[in-house]
């Protein structure tokens, strides 16, 4: 059962929705940063992107793992195994396949950008003394994907004439995707009424001014349309490659359920 | 990662060292590449520091360091071989010390 467009009555219910929305993101794009494990550029690289997809799943798995004690379901794993893509509720930037080195780390900068931002905010007002503790936690390695994230946009902004095109060419193409970052829909507004969820409308503006300066520090320029922007993948209408992502994630556990590490 | 061990414009080289805890000397962890000291503190965390191991970290270029070679291996260390008095193990501890305890 898909749960498209439900609005959460009550405050359980929206806390449950915000984790279910926090999990999705970082369990897909902690499985895309995954396929780099073997293929990075340089053998310190592939630990590095490794180590934050180790990173981003372990924060799903921590929400996902709170959310299942709230909603009674079994466990961590019913959320990331046994629910179909029209359930997911991650955004398509998430979703996208791993691209290049630039690709990925423009997404990587862009999502973890959102997210220090997000968490920030979050940390001030949360009440839930187990979410909040979750997210203190998690905001100090989000700093350190910022930094690293941050740090490569630059030097390949900066560096050669292929660098420097493959990185301006990955903002481009992204672009459209970080409107969804920004849309409030129903379940989120609720969740800000009850304080489980931040305003992002408010530090827009601040989170695009950071993109801009690290780009002009970068030599590069910041994609200068607003006029599409994706939609619906918090909704479950999501791009092609999710389905496709969650074949080869969910195959092994779905095919013997039961299955246990020993 | 297959092909960079042939690549002629590999990274630069790094030596990392880590201070365990407040007032420890620092120990020499290993090595990585990177394209310069940020990045190489960087990779040096995610290699050598992600298990808790110490509270701050040194990257210093490889081949800024000044080694002695095989060969001075004789004259550095060996005179120190027949001089037990330079450990303090070589001295017994006085009784009236002892006594304090």
């Amino acid at each position: 059962m898909s749960t498209f467009d439900t609005i959460p009555q009550t405050r359980q219910e929206a806390l449950v929705e915000i984790l279910l929305r926090l999990a999705d993101d970082r369990l897909i794009l902690g499985h895309r940063l995954s396929e780099w494990a073997g293929h990075g550029p340089e053998l310190e690289e592939d630990l590095a992107l490794a180590n934050i997809a180790l990173d981003m799943i372990g924060h799903a798995s921590a929400l996902y793992e709170y959310a299942a004690k709230l909603d009674n379901k079994p466990d961590e794993d019913f959320f990331a195994y046994f629910r179909d893509d029209i359930d997911f509720k991650n955004i398509a930037l998430t979703e996208l396949p791993k691209g290049d080195f630039a690709f990925t780390i423009t997404r990587q900068f862009l999502f973890s950008l959102f997210s220090y931002f997000l968490y920030k905010e979050l940390i001030e007002i949360v009440e839930e003394e187990q979410f909040n503790g979750m997210l203190q936690k998690h905001f100090k390695e989000i700093k350190y994907h910022l930094r690293y994230s941050r740090e490569w946009v630059l030097r390949l902004g900066d560096g050669t004439n292929e660098s420097k095109s493959r990185i301006q060419n990955a903002f481009n193409e992204l672009w459209m995707y970080t409107g969804e970052m920004f849309e409030l829909d129903k379940a989120f507004e609720a969740a800000i009424e009850h304080n489980l969820y931040s305003d992002v409308t408010k530090w827009r503006p601040e989170w695009r001014s950071f993109v801009n300066s690290t780009l002009t520090e970068a030599t590069l320029t910041l994609p200068d349309y607003e006029q599409y922007m994706f939609t619906g993948a918090r909704s479950g209408r999501h791009t092609e490659h999710l389905g496709h992502l969650l074949a080869q994630m969910q195959f092994l556990r779905r095919s013997y359920p039961d299955a246990e590490w020993k | 990662m297959t092909e960079s061990s042939t690549h002629t414009t590999e990274w630069p080289l790094w030596e990392v060292f880590y201070q365990p805890s407040d007032g420890k000397p620092f120990e020499h962890a290993g090595s990585v590449h990177a394209p310069d000291a940020e990045m190489a503190l960087l990779n040096a965390r995610d290699t050598y520091a992600r298990r808790n191991e110490g509270i701050v970290i040194w990257v210093v270029p490889s081949d800024q360091i000044t080694a002695s070679s095989p060969e001075d291996r004789g004259p550095f260390f060996d005179p120190a071989n027949d001089k037990a008095y330079r450990h303090p193990q070589f001295y017994s501890v006085p009784r009236a010390v002892k006594k304090r305890k």
